[in-house]
């Protein structure tokens, strides 16, 4: 740290940690970088909340950039609670809060205390990992409005989305019902192991006597039954499908080894001439339980399939006939309404603009990163979001027939077809293993028929079909991919489910978005090119650029951030094109070429040409012309080296809806004409895939924006890249944090490698079902043969599985632990 | 030797108030949340004074 930067701001906010380098707001003896913050501590002071700040150091959030606080009146629209809430009666309301903003410690802790603050809050949990809070409410002594209105004062506020109103009844409990089922098949597999031990040392079965052998044998059924009937109830229905619709997954197999080995154990037992199999049938049925588990493992926080619905909104403010303002919920919105919106706000539907002029931020939907400027008159697209002063406008359309809806009905979206054409290793064999297995075991059967006549032959049938159950075959894809989609989250990458990683180790081309994904609007670089400008000179140039809302002119504000301000005299700023600005007696200019042309005395020919690749502002003081403002958008931290890798194997192509400004920089990367495209529309992005994939190519496509999520949608793998991961990212197949971009190589590289596991795996289990058929066909398999090779197949697979995939991961440089 | 069983329903009957246990806990939403918790350690249960000594801590 330089000492300059630590003189010019000794004040950090109490609360947020941030420099109050703009103002300082001064209460009880500590400093605040605004008055949010400042109100903030306020209210935690004063209902004696303050250990807040002694779980961490200045654990608040900044509340200067909160977006507007938008009017919460359609809280009190009690058919919108009644849609929102999990639980409503008469003055209880439970209700599930989605909460960008929880970050640490403090946050559980300060939102867990909310009664303190409000004594209408009965209780009040937080998971951390889905960021949200569930609120129970008296709403006798509070309403929702009042709830939600106090956490935007903390600093907390929910994100309402509109996806909310559409969603039913909450399925997060879906996953309870498998750890029930494993909890039953492991306490049957614990008991059942227990009463066969000794059986397993006296295979006849006559050392304890006959009545200990029907004893164990009965309390064996008994346990095996609900094992059977409840735990593996989903193998049986799923092979039961199969066959009823012709067809044959992995879990026919399986299924045909569960019946066979239960009934086998059954009859054994109930005609005293064995002990049978139990103990390996709850085994594996609890192996393969904990394989579904592994298998079932989502990224809680993170949402793959996010559309529209969850980006807009749930109310706007409607003007109604009297001049009132309201809000209404999204869905109620008509056409011909007056709404107004405030500055960072979405527009939900499309609509024309009654304002004079409004700057519109596309971004997140077309990709062009600079704001456009709407005249009164000009049609407003949905999904924009409003820059600068509030505006009014008239909805145009409902909001499930805009622009921004459209792009979701087109038939990429209709049920995805990806997820049917995903077929693993595993369930492309199970038909030929299927028969293999039934064919061996009827001609074993018919073999010992005529050697040696019908008990025997029964025998080895169905023995056959134990050992041969492909237990350990279906352990190895969950396992192997449940692995690697471990390490690939340790290292940013989240993907959706793991058979998609298949997809990612086939790639063949990689399509790269600009703005967002390998440019970064945080790391935009500001230059000035032209005559250094005097200390004097630059603090009037900040203080024009204060009061203008173009976001080239907040760059160039903070650009000057060391310098003070002064008030201008005279400021005009003509959107599109300039400012003009009188500061102490001197003219600013500041704008385009022609617009200086227009406002100085200069000629269009004194004012240099730039050949920048990037937007520029051109600067006249007082009459004499100065030089240009260059900004252009930073490529991310190793973007570079990613691209130059990527084009030694892959197919490389940019595809952006900006202008062309930076079409030079990425040219050494891409090269080849036609894999720089630039000025696209999300349609033509979708159809870039789809002509790409014509070509037989496998496509990878990294994006961040709406404008994106036709192509995320369409490519074989879309990878949605995202600065802080738990927040609004575009349906996709995978999450990948901005700062982990740079290792895509190696992610391909190690899903490659994960193929390859599974493979070996394979080869690995099917040697266990070889040795386990040795046996059986050969009329050997005892309940101790049995009882040793099932579990060990399956564990031996499990550690094989996850020891290769961290070998491979290291390998490529890949975290392996956190 | 028939004490057998009553020591194996015993221990039957031990199993099943586990199984139980267990049952009760994933129906209690033990395993919906397996981050959270481990927060909630970290909290304590002082009476917070107002204006606490948090200044001490802030200076470093």
């Amino acid at each position: 740290m330089d000492t300059a930067t630590a003189i010019i701001s000794t004040d950090i906010c109490y609360h947020c940690g941030e420099d109050c380098y703009s103002e300082t707001v001064h209460f009880d003896d500590k400093s605040f970088c605004c008055l949010g913050c400042q109100t903030a501590y306020r209210v935690l002071d004063e209902s004696g909340l303050c250990n807040y700040y002694d779980l961490d150091v200045s654990p608040g959030i900044n509340l200067k950039d909160t977006k507007h606080r938008a009017r919460f009146d359609y809280l009190e629209d009690q058919e919108v609670i009644e849609r929102i809430s999990d639980f409503k009666a008469q003055n209880r309301i439970s209700i599930s809060l989605y909460v960008p903003n929880i970050h640490c410690t403090s946050c559980v802790w300060l939102l867990e205390n909310l009664q303190k603050l409000d004594s209408g809050i009965l209780q009040s949990g937080v998971n951390f990992l889905k960021r949200e809070l569930t609120l129970l409410i008296d709403t006798d002594k509070t309403s929702l409005r009042n709830v939600v209105e106090q956490l935007v004062t903390i600093g907390y506020e929910p994100e309402i989305r509109l996806e909310k109103l559409d969603s039913k009844t909450e399925k997060s409990h879906q996953n309870r019902s498998l750890w029930l089922k494993m909890g039953v098949a492991g306490f049957a597999f614990g008991n059942i192991m227990l009463f066969s031990f000794p059986d397993y040392l006296d295979i006849t079965g006559s050392g304890l006597g006959g009545k200990f052998h029907i004893f164990f044998g009965a309390l064996n059924i008994i346990l095996a039954l609900p094992v059977l009937f409840y735990s593996s109830s989903d193998y049986l229905k799923s092979a039961f499908a199969a066959l009823s619709q012709r067809g044959i997954n992995l879990d026919v197999p399986i299924s045909i080894g569960i019946i066979a080995l239960f009934s086998r154990s059954v009859y054994e037992i109930t005609t005293m001439t064995g002990t049978g199999y139990m103990d390996s049938f709850t085994g594996l049925i609890f192996f393969l339980l904990i394989g579904k588990l592994v298998q079932q493992k989502t990224f809680n926080r993170l949402s793959f399939d996010r559309d529209y619905r969850s980006y807009l909104p749930i109310a706007v403010n409607v003007i109604d006939k009297n001049g009132f303002e309201r809000s209404v919920s999204l869905d109620k919105l008509m056409p011909g309404k007056q709404m107004r919106l405030r500055n960072q706000e979405l527009v939900p539907c499309d609509a024309v603009l009654l304002s004079e002029e409004a700057f519109m931020d596309y971004s997140f939907i077309t990709g062009e990163s600079e704001p456009v400027s709407v005249k009164k008159g000009e049609r407003i697209f949905a999904g924009g979001r409003l820059i600068g002063t509030s505006a009014l406008m008239r909805t145009k359309e409902k909001v499930t027939n805009s622009y921004l809806t459209k792009l979701w009905n087109h038939e990429a979206f209709q049920n995805s077809p990806k997820e049917l054409k995903l077929t693993t290793f595993a369930d492309k064999i199970s038909p030929y293993f299927t028969i293999a297995v039934l064919g061996v075991a009827f001609f074993s059967g018919l073999y010992w028929l005529q050697a040696a006549g019908m008990e025997p032959a029964l025998s080895v049938f169905t023995a056959v079909l134990i050992i041969a159950c492909p237990c350990a075959l279906a352990l190895s894809t969950p396992f192997t991919l449940g692995s690697a989609l471990n390490v690939l989250s340790l290292n940013g990458l989240f993907v959706k489910n793991h058979l998609l990683i298949e997809n990612l180790s086939k790639a063949t081309s990689i399509v790269f978005d600009k703005t967002g994904t390998l440019t970064n609007s945080e790391a935009t670089e500001i230059q000035f090119y032209g005559i250094e400008l005097s200390k004097e000179e630059q603090k009037w140039v900040k203080s024009t650029c204060r009061s203008s809302i173009h976001p080239l002119s907040r760059k160039i504000s903070t650009y000057f951030s060391e310098q003070t301000s002064a008030n201008a005299e005279d400021f005009h700023e003509i959107p599109g094109k300039g400012i003009f600005a009188v500061i102490d007696g001197h003219d600013i200019v500041l704008g385009s070429r022609y617009f200086l042309a227009e406002q100085t005395g200069l000629k269009i020919t004194e004012i240099p040409k730039t050949n920048f690749s990037g937007s520029t502002a051109h600067l006249v003081i007082d009459g004499v012309y100065k030089g240009f403002f260059g900004v252009c958008a930073g490529l991310r931290t190793g973007t570079s080296g990613l691209l130059n890798s990527l084009k030694q194997k892959f197919q490389t192509y940019l595809i952006s809806g900006d202008n062309e400004n930076q079409k030079n920089e990425f040219f050494e990367y891409f090269g080849v004409n036609g894999s720089l495209l630039f000025n696209q529309n999300p349609e033509e992005k979708l159809e870039f895939i789809t002509s790409l994939q014509k070509e037989n190519s496998r496509v990878i496509m990294v994006g961040d924006g709406l404008n994106d999520a036709g192509a995320l949608k369409k490519s074989d793998f879309g990878i949605a890249l995202s600065d802080d991961v738990s927040s609004f990212s575009p349906a996709c197949d995978a999450i990948l944090e901005g700062t982990s971009l740079h290792k895509l190589n190696d992610f391909i590289h190690f899903s490659k490698a994960s193929m390859n596991i599974i493979i070996a795996s394979f080869v690995l289990s099917l040697l266990y079902n070889t040795i386990g058929l040795g046996f059986a066909i050969t009329g050997h398999l005892s309940p101790l043969v049995a009882a040793i090779l099932m579990p060990l197949s399956s564990i031996s697979v499990m550690v094989f599985t996850f020891l290769t995939t961290r070998f491979f991961a290291r390998k490529r440089g890949l975290a392996i632990w956190k | 030797m028939e004490v057998i069983y009553m020591l194996i329903g015993f221990s039957l009957i031990v199993a099943l108030i586990f199984l139980a246990l267990f049952i009760w806990a994933v129906k209690s939403g033990q395993f919906d949340d397996q981050y959270t918790p481990s927060l909630r350690v970290l909290f304590d249960n002082k009476k917070s004074t107002k204006q606490t000594n948090n200044n001490k801590n802030r200076d470093e």
